[in-house]
């Protein structure tokens, strides 16, 4: 190949290796620049402590970081609720539109998709009223926040859950089931569920992904989570808030590198076709 | 008698026949309600509340009175900055994701340098807000380790002009990079992957040099979806909020914009302004919309 | 053959081949690939192969895949380098020249068209690279698109056309540059066989028109042997016989090939004095005379059901039917299965037992 040069689009290795270098050191700066300052002293630049670190687990200290953990413990029933959401009220929907009403898929991706374009500062400012009367049916507590974030994580949870449908077949295969005399219930549970089970894992992740950097609902409707909660402890000890900030982007990190995986295999599986 | 009674019992069979086929029907449909219910109640009702509260007086009458905000010379300007941010981030990140796409192309797609990009995409993607501040923050912010670095090294202060940069909303460009970037490689690599290697042989057997084949077939091809993307960056980062309001404090873009007027509401004689404003967030994003599919409709014609 | 140089020496005649604005006709140019030797890593795909075209001529390279066809017109196109030997196309090596200033045509398995330009625009592509003013372009386009039968579809894109259709436009974008070789990547593979017969049929009448040099590599020897003046059959990296279509399948030059081009009954025997003796049967040899312990490779056309008493004895195992003829698997008594090609009047039915006796046509044979 060397003789007579390249054709197409694929670049040198060389040349891609320079690029990727250098955006790899572009962005692992700023990461790196964050995990650097969780070992500094205050007030004394060259210094570096695990002081920040032994903070956390210190019971002198615990009033300080009493908010974080509330924020955090509210942030996981949050995840937990917006899954849920996924699960039984999203999942079900777009099963029922593949096997019985096709034609109104097209609507259904419109509506997921749509927070995309709808700004979320936008939807607080309507959620303001909604929220006045759900206060006053479960009170100003903050797992009901998680019905609004719920809304923000549609386009998330749709698109890995509609990729799997169309790659699986879903109509041939329950049809084919249902011929073996197999009832609903059994081919939900034991062809649907399980067919759909990487679209749904990932849908899962991606929703806990984007529930725990949620800020800007639990903002507007002062609701403390995770990111509110970090928010303030900034102002009063940045050090252990860039340390969860950190913690929290090696956990997202790790769980979308599972996702990657699980996608990786319906790749090969979708080129093979 | 028996005829006619076995007459009324076939017309009986029939009619509960159709009853009930019509009953599964609507019960079929019903499956809908759950999804339709909290739809209508979290998207739908929100939505328009927000850009119809515009429309009213706090005493709940019809006015457009409230559209004078949009002469307000803070609220023009917060629009003029957040469109000019949003839109240098989109063209600025469009550009580099796309090299960084075309860098990937020479990674095995299944490999593990690809996987490992694809998930650190879509980890920073999702990376604006709180955490994003406090990494630039360290970074070139006013202690930063570039800030002191080149300070140091060069004597050059990052931030010198008019105060700390990244408290400024041109510094917000900086940022918004960081998750608009790995966006774009998420949404343009599908796009660049499509090219047909074919397409590129063909070329180069028909006389084209490599040049010319970015010129006349990669471009053309690639467009719809660049600027389908570069449309998709700037509403992102038109409508990001958490890392603007952890490192601005007075407002400057229209997202911090409608939280300081929900809080307290400053432009005399206009009410619900963050619905106004609301509003007009939205009417950029139908805007930026319209621009684009009337872009996309050129290359219709030759797309499946 | 004959007709090979003859419209090569017609074409010659009327050449002007340069011009790429004169009259579409091409003058056929001599190809000649010698001890071409391509790695990948520690895998040899091509081991010095050597190739002569002539001027004009339709050469088909056949293999399995993996044999290295496709590497050999990748190497002739420019688009993949090699490690060594040289490529000389009219006497000039070009093993060093990229493959935009080869000028050569190249038509690809399938999704080759440019997605964004009409036919018309992708036969005009070439012609735009070679600067010809836009009058001129739109002429030619026309005239090329005429000729693969599609006038009247100049204004439709890629994804509006059939996929026979799409690579009419393909052959037409290649040729209207009047390249000096045409090459065919497995053209008519994706496509269903109908079409792929029509289209087979086209090119070969396209390619002895115009008179120019021609590669097509292929995987089926049915195409292969209809379409091409000559076939190189190639195997790991070699190519173990080149011959017209007649030689390669009545006169095999090697197991291979008379395993690959056709179907043959692999059956042990004993050569010697021109004969080989099969299941107690005496058939002539073709070829070389030989002797010892053979393998024979017996046609099923050279096989025939019998009533007489010589034959021998075999249960009828299956049996289907071909259109014009049939053809009827049959397991002799020590286990040996064999192929009978025979009228489709006869209808065995399986578990039969019935007579088979060799037709006595000269078979090929090669030392076990």
């Amino acid at each position: 190949m060397s003789a007579v040069g390249r054709v197409g689009a694929v670049p040198g290795k060389a040349t891609s290796r320079i690029i990727l270098a250098i955006a790899a050191v572009l962005f692992i700066l700023p990461v790196g620049a964050m995990l650097l300052f969780t070992f500094r002293v205050s007030g004394s630049p060259g210094e570096f402590t695990f002081a920040h670190y032994a903070a956390i687990f210190d019971p002198n200290q615990e009033l300080t970081y009493d908010q974080l953990f509330q924020g955090i413990g509210n942030s996981l029933v949050l995840c937990a609720i917006t899954v849920a959401i996924v699960l039984l009220i999203l999942l079900p929907t777009m099963v029922l539109v593949e096997l019985r009403y096709p034609r109104v898929r097209r609507m259904i991706e419109f509506v997921c998709l749509l927070p995309i374009t709808v700004p979320t500062v936008v939807l607080v400012v309507g959620f303001v009223p909604v929220y006045q009367v759900v206060a006053g049916l479960f009170g100003s507590v903050a797992w009901t926040l998680a019905f609004a974030i719920g809304i923000i994580v549609l386009p998330y949870a749709y698109r890995p859950i509609q990729a799997n449908i169309a790659a699986f077949d879903l109509v041939v295969l329950s049809e084919a089931a249902r011929s073996l005399g197999a009832g609903w219930f059994s081919v939900l549970g034991r062809v649907i569920l399980p067919g759909l089970r990487r679209g749904i894992l990932s849908a899962c992740f991606l929703t806990i992904a984007v529930v725990l950097g949620e800020f800007t609902i639990a903002s507007f409707l002062n609701q403390t989570t995770f990111q509110t909660a970090l928010f303030l402890l900034q102002q009063t000890d940045p050090y252990v808030a860039a340390i969860f900030a950190v913690f929290a982007l090696v956990f997202a990190f790790v769980l979308l590198l599972v996702i990657g995986r699980v996608g990786s295999f319906t790749r090969t599986k979708r080129t093979a076709r | 008698m028996t005829a006619a009674s076995s007459e009324i019992a076939t017309a009986a069979a029939a009619a509960g026949v159709g009853t009930t086929r019509f009953r599964r029907r609507w019960a079929g449909w019903l499956g809908f309600t759950p999804f339709a219910l909290y739809v209508l109640l979290f998207l739908a009702i929100p939505t328009v509340y927000a850009v119809a509260s515009g429309f009213f007086t706090d005493a709940g009458t019809f006015t457009i009175a409230n559209l004078a905000a949009f002469a307000n010379p803070t609220i023009v300007g917060d629009f003029v900055s957040s469109f000019w941010v949003s839109a240098v981030v989109a063209v600025l990140g469009a550009v580099i994701g796309a090299v960084i796409c075309f860098a990937l192309l020479a990674a095995n797609p299944a490999g593990a340098l690809r996987t490992v990009v694809d998930s650190a995409s879509s980890v920073l993607a999702q990376f604006g807000g709180i955490m994003l501040a406090f990494a630039f923050i360290a970074l070139i912010g006013i202690q930063g380790v570039v800030t002191v670095f080149l300070k140091q090294t060069l004597g050059f202060d990052l931030n010198a002009s008019n105060g700390p940069l990244l408290y400024q909303v041109s510094g917000l460009v900086f940022p918004y990079l960081y998750f608009s970037i790995p966006l774009m490689v998420i949404t343009f690599m599908p796009a660049l992957e499509g090219l047909k290697q074919q397409w590129g042989e063909a070329a180069a057997t028909l006389g084209a040099s490599r040049m010319t084949y970015w010129w006349r077939v990669a471009f053309p091809i690639l467009s719809p979806a660049f600027w389908g993307s570069t449309i998709l960056l700037f509403a992102n980062a038109f409508s990001s909020f958490a890392t603007a309001a952890a490192l601005i404090d007075q407002g400057g873009i229209v997202p911090l914009a409608i939280k300081q007027q929900l809080t307290s509401e400053t432009i005399v004689g206009v009410s619900n302004t963050a619905g106004v404003l609301a509003l007009g967030m939205i009417v950029v994003m139908v805007i930026v919309m319209t621009a684009y599919s009337a872009l996309q409709r050129r290359a219709r014609r030759w797309q499946r | 053959m004959t007709v090979v140089t003859h419209t090569a020496s017609e074409a010659t005649a009327s050449a002007g081949s340069s011009d790429v604005t004169g009259p579409l006709t091409i003058k056929g140019t001599a190809v000649e690939l010698i001890g071409l030797v391509k790695n990948y890593g520690a895998h040899r795909a091509l081991q010095g192969v050597s190739l002569d075209i002539h001027p004009g001529e339709f050469v088909a390279l056949l293999g399995p895949s993996g044999c290295g066809k496709t590497t050999m017109l990748r190497a002739l196109s420019g688009l993949d380098g090699i490690d060594a030997g040289s490529i000389l196309i009219d006497g000039n090596d070009v093993a060093r020249v990229p493959a935009n200033r080869r000028d050569i045509g190249m038509v690809f398995q399938s999704y080759s068209l440019f997605p964004h330009l009409t036919a018309t625009q992708n036969v005009e592509f070439g012609l735009r690279m070679r600067k010809v003013d836009a009058r001129k372009r739109v002429a030619r386009a026309t005239e090329a698109l005429e000729l693969v039968g599609l006038d009247g579809y100049g204004e439709r894109y890629a994804h509006e056309l059939s996929g026979g259709q799409q690579q009419r436009v393909a052959l037409a974008r290649a040729l209207v540059t009047r390249p000096r070789v045409l090459l065919l990547d497995e053209p008519l593979s994706a496509l269903d066989a109908k079409v792929r017969v029509q289209l087979r049929e086209q090119i070969g009448r396209i390619q002895r028109d115009l008179g120019i040099t021609t590669v097509f590599v292929t995987h089926d020897q049915e195409e292969a042997l209809a379409v091409a003046d000559r076939v190189a059959v190639m195997n790991a990296g070699v190519i173990e016989q080149i011959g017209t279509p007649e030689q390669l399948y009545l006169q095999p030059a090697s197991p291979f090939v008379a395993d690959f081009v056709g179907l043959s009954n692999r059956l042990d025997g004993v050569a010697g004095g021109g004969e080989v003796i099969v299941q107690g049967s005496s058939i002539p040899v073709l070829g070389d005379a030989m002797s010892g312990e053979v393998t024979a490779y017996v046609r099923p056309e050279d096989l025939a059901f019998t009533d007489s008493g010589d034959g021998m004895d075999a249960v009828i195992v299956a049996s289907s039917f071909l259109g014009s003829l049939r053809r009827t698997t049959v397991r002799l008594k020590d286990g040996t299965v064999l192929a009978v090609q025979h009228d489709v009047q006869e209808r065995p039915v399986p578990d039969d037992t019935v007579r088979v006796r060799f037709k006595g046509r000269p078979v090929a044979v090669r030392p076990r």
